[in-house]
């Protein structure tokens, strides 16, 4: 039975077996394929988008239970905290292969969004569950300090 | 009127780039359209810029759309009448910013604006030459073939205006898609593309490239055309292609190599709702594993969740086969104890059991290093759809031609009728270079009478990959009275990659000359050997391949001899080098590959080495006091054409936890086309090596992979990174060596010669974690 789901400002009509996570909706059904697969399991961060503005792994969370709610993911991730961590995640160059970075930066925009000057314990704390193999990681932490002052 | 534009530009690097285009974006909204040569040709549609067309307009190519050009530079590059210039990338990205690199190599010789640019990207074809983006090629191997496209293209233009006008070539010049006339009248590239379209390209010693002070792109740190895409979710990688009416499908595979199904009931995963169709995969054929999909059941569904439901719902029975009893464990006891023992000799020079015998001390000690998974981010992903019994295939593939070629061999049909198109890579480290997952989504895609995504999830890129091959090996060195080498013995022992092609039960001359044969030293009496190791498991290459295991060994063992002698790491490391020479393996008996570079041009050349090992010992201020508990360490390597040094700082507590002070790398990549990037691909290769020397370690019990996810296949996280990587890159004008890899085979050595210095425990098993958080703290290595 179709369902409808609130993705970014929009009202969008689901129709997926119960338990399918979001991610796989996002992605199969609705073709908003900047919300990646990493592991299925909640344990590289690829998949988070923000669920009422609060970053939560889409590949363990059944679909319905996020009606209601309002979902956005990387392609409508917007604000000045989302333009600061852009803006900074490409003057430093962060993405290599740039495929976990839709994760790394909706992990990092709720970071700032919650707190204006994040120490390296609470950069690690916010970012750890998000994986680059790449390896990003010392650009990942300059750029979320250069947003945060130009927040 | 166009004089404007041959004004002085702004300094290149801050001229934003513009669009890139992939074939495979939004298929549905895919144009046909007649090209001037009047061959069909897909338009590239833009994927990036948002205040862009989404389509490239009609009129992109005068000159012949490149996907109409048989070879030659044209194959490159076409134009628009607007002056518009699309370059077609014929390798994959995959993070390395290889579609920058490649735009700054043609763009320089062709004169033409940055912001003029559109990038297209080759499907696999053999027309655009070598696509295997492996082995850190793209610069070294093409740097001149890309340059010449460019400048070829430009003397074709310059002709067309010399020829509207009536005058010499040698009157006319230049510069950023103006052609100039000494006169003073002007065309652009823009107007003479359709004329110049019609000449015979130049022949090679006709064409004339640039002196180094006249580039204006390469060595320049240009921004990357990719990165603003993908901060915004729009970059289109392999598993984010969508085809109108598309199937998902994922696999259940043998478990264990060249295992097959003994009985399968599908029933329930036929009840799974969106699942649509349950199929067989036929078996790998013949001995040799190679690009072939490993066989087993397909489940297909409307979408991915439901494909993965369906598989968890399948009864399989599986028979393992001859690879059954593989046991990683005892493997590596049996590879141990085969390095204890005599091995075929590939390198000799000397005599080095006398000298051994003379020696006044001794020193033995044993490495060994686990099985590695490249686990890129994005799992390994493929869509197929066939129509009038040919197939298009799209792909986050290192590789496109060996995928056309070998989707076109199991699928029985010629290989002008498979086409894949590339999409970004999420990382491919290797792993990506093998198109086994391609086979499968045409296989399924023809049985399933539908297009096809093939998903690998996580614990299926784990475990069926390729892996990096599992080594022990077992070093010796005679020492005279003063602590001087006068004799070393190197033996090696790994599962080849070649296994994995055909019968091979010992490492081939490649893997050897991947830091074992061309180790350095300046030894008198010195031996490599190397010793039988049968494959259970598919073994393929991983960022910087067996220079991995063999820089870890030998960089560790100079330390240990450093140690053995009383004598500072680094100065015995100089030592041990020697005198400024070029090394001449063939006095040893060994054919070097060179990786396919001509010694001329690329001599292994140890005055470059000692400078980079110099370099970064001044950058880590080498021999400085270090509070208690840390502890410096490092290493020097020549992979990839290329040399490295990698100084690291740790810090060891007392519980046992490791922490990164500094870590500082020079780097000697000859000519360098971009110097940011490649300051990044150092950064990202050496936490990849220290990730993988860490952490990295797959196992195998009853020929079946233990680790499958990333709580148990472990990685590096932000909390355990580095919080810098300080990056020191040589000027040089040699010709480009390799960057992509290079950074990673010094990282494991400097990080357990930095151990050591730090709490005197030499460590030689590899990882040094594992899945542990803290350093065990004993004596024994």
């Amino acid at each position: 039975m179709a369902i409808t789901l609130k993705i970014n400002g929009k009202n969008k009509s689901v129709d997926a077996a119960e338990g399918t996570p979001l991610l796989w909706v996002l992605r199969d059904h609705m073709g908003l394929t900047g919300t990646k697969f990493g592991c299925g399991v909640a344990q590289c961060g690829a998949c988070t988008v923000h669920v009422d503005g609060v970053p939560i792994r889409s590949c363990i969370t059944a679909h319905e239970d996020v009606e209601g709610s309002d979902v956005t993911t990387i392609e409508a991730a917007s604000g000045k905290v989302a333009d600061a961590i852009r803006a900074a995640w490409e003057e430093l160059a962060v993405p290599q292969c740039g495929y976990c970075q839709a994760g790394q930066i909706m992990s990092a925009i709720n970071l700032l969004e919650t707190n204006k000057s994040p120490t390296d314990d609470d950069i690690d704390n916010a970012m750890s569950g998000n994986i680059c193999r790449c390896a990003t990681y010392v650009r990942i932490r300059a750029a979320i300090k250069d947003a945060a002052k130009s927040v | 009127m166009f004089m404007h534009l041959a004004q002085p530009q702004t300094a290149a690097h801050e001229t934003p780039p513009k669009t890139i285009s992939f074939e495979i974006v939004n298929l549905s909204r895919r144009r046909f359209v007649k090209g001037a040569s009047g061959a069909a040709f897909t338009l590239a549609i833009a994927a990036c810029a948002p205040n862009k067309p989404s389509t490239v307009s009609e009129a992109v190519a005068p000159i012949p759309d490149n996907s109409a050009v048989a070879s030659g530079p044209l194959v490159f590059i076409s134009i628009a009448a607007d002056g518009r210039t699309q370059i077609t990338n014929p390798r994959s990205e995959m993070g390395q910013q290889v579609i920058t690199t490649v735009a700054q190599m043609i763009a320089d010789e062709l004169e033409v604006a940055w912001d003029k640019l559109e990038i297209k990207q080759a499907v696999g074809d053999a027309k655009y030459g070598d696509q295997n983006t492996d082995g850190s090629t793209s610069v070294r191997n093409h740097f001149k073939r890309f340059r010449m496209a460019g400048a070829s293209m430009r003397q074709m233009l310059t002709q067309a205006a010399a020829n509207e006008w009536g005058v010499d070539i040698s009157e006319c010049s230049s510069e950023l898609g103006v052609i100039k006339h000494s006169s003073g009248k002007t065309l652009t590239y823009g107007d003479v593309a359709a004329a110049a379209s019609q000449l015979e390209v130049p022949a090679e010693d006709s064409v004339k490239l640039k002196s180094r002070k006249e580039w204006r792109y390469i060595g320049k740190d240009q921004t990357s055309f990719t990165i603003p895409d993908v901060i915004r979710g729009k970059g289109t990688y392999g598993i984010d292609v969508r085809v109108p009416n598309m199937l998902y499908a994922v696999v259940a595979r043998p478990p264990t190599v060249f295992g097959r199904i003994k009985s399968l009931n599908d029933r329930a995963a036929l009840a799974v709702r969106g699942v649509t169709k349950v199929i067989r995969l036929p078996d790998p054929q013949g001995e040799a594993a190679a690009f072939q999909q490993l066989g087993g059941v397909a489940v297909i569904a409307t979408d991915t969740w439901a494909a993965i439901q369906g598989r968890e719902a399948l009864e399989i029975e599986w028979e393992a086969g001859a690879n059954g009893n593989y046991d990683s464990e005892s493997y590596g006891r049996q590879l141990r104890a085969t390095a204890r023992k005599s091995g075929a000799v590939k390198l000799k020079r000397g005599d080095v059991a006398a000298a051994m015998e003379g020696a006044a001390k001794t020193v033995t000690a044993e490495y060994y290093a686990a099985h590695l998974s490249q686990s890129p981010m994005e799992p390994p992903s493929a869509t197929a759809q066939w129509t009038d019994g040919k197939v298009e295939c799209w792909a986050c593939t290192q590789n496109p031609q060996a995928a056309r070629s070998t989707v076109a061999a199991i699928c029985g049909i010629p290989e002008e009728d498979v086409t894949i198109h590339v999409t970004l890579l999420g990382g491919g480290f290797g792993r990506k270079s093998k198109p086994d997952f391609i086979v499968e989504a045409a296989l399924i895609a023809r049985e399933a009478g539908a297009p096809v995504k093939v998903t690998w999830t996580r614990e299926d890129d784990v475990r069926h990959g390729y892996f990096h091959a599992v080594s022990a090996q077992y070093m010796q060195a005679g020492l005279d009275a003063a602590g001087k080498p006068t004799a070393m013995l190197h033996r090696t022992v790994f599962p080849s990659i070649n296994s994995t092609f055909g019968p091979a039960d010992e490492g081939s001359n490649f893997e050897l000359s991947l830091g074992a044969t061309d180790a350095p030293w300046a030894v008198p009496n010195l031996q490599v050997e190397v010793g039988k190791a049968k494959a259970h498991i598919r073994i393929g290459w991983l960022r910087s391949v067996a220079n991995v295991y063999h820089a870890f060994a030998n960089q560790s063992f100079a330390a240990e001899l450093a140690e053995a002698a009383g004598q500072d790491p680094k100065d015995y490391l100089l030592a041990m080098i020697g005198s400024d020479r070029q090394i001449d393996l063939s006095k040893d008996g060994v054919t070097y590959p060179n990786y396919g570079a001509s010694l001329e041009e690329h001599p292994i050349d140890t005055a470059r080495m000692k400078a980079v090992l110099n370099k970064v010992a001044d950058m880590a201020k080498w021999g400085r006091d270090v509070p208690d508990g840390h502890g410096l360490g490092i290493s020097v390597h020549r992979s990839f054409l290329s040399y490295v040094a990698t100084a690291i700082e740790v810090a060891v507590d007392a519980e046992g936890k490791i922490s990164f002070p500094g870590i500082w790398v020079a780097v000697d990549a000859g000519t360098v086309v971009n110097p940011a990037n490649t300051k990044v691909q150092m950064e990202g290769g050496t936490l990849y090596g220290i990730s993988n020397a860490l952490y990295g370690e797959i196992t195998a019990k009853n020929g079946v992979v233990e680790q499958g996810n990333f709580p148990d296949w472990r990685v590096m996280r932000i909390n355990e990174s580095p919080h810098k990587v300080e990056v020191h890159i040589m000027e040089s004008d040699a010709p480009p060596g390799g960057v992509g890899e290079p950074g990673t085979p010094t990282a494991a050595p400097a990080l357990a010669n930095a151990i050591f210095a730090a709490t005197g425990q030499r460590l030689r098993s590899l990882p040094l974690l594992g899945q542990n958080d803290r350093l065990k703290m004993t004596k024994e290595g």
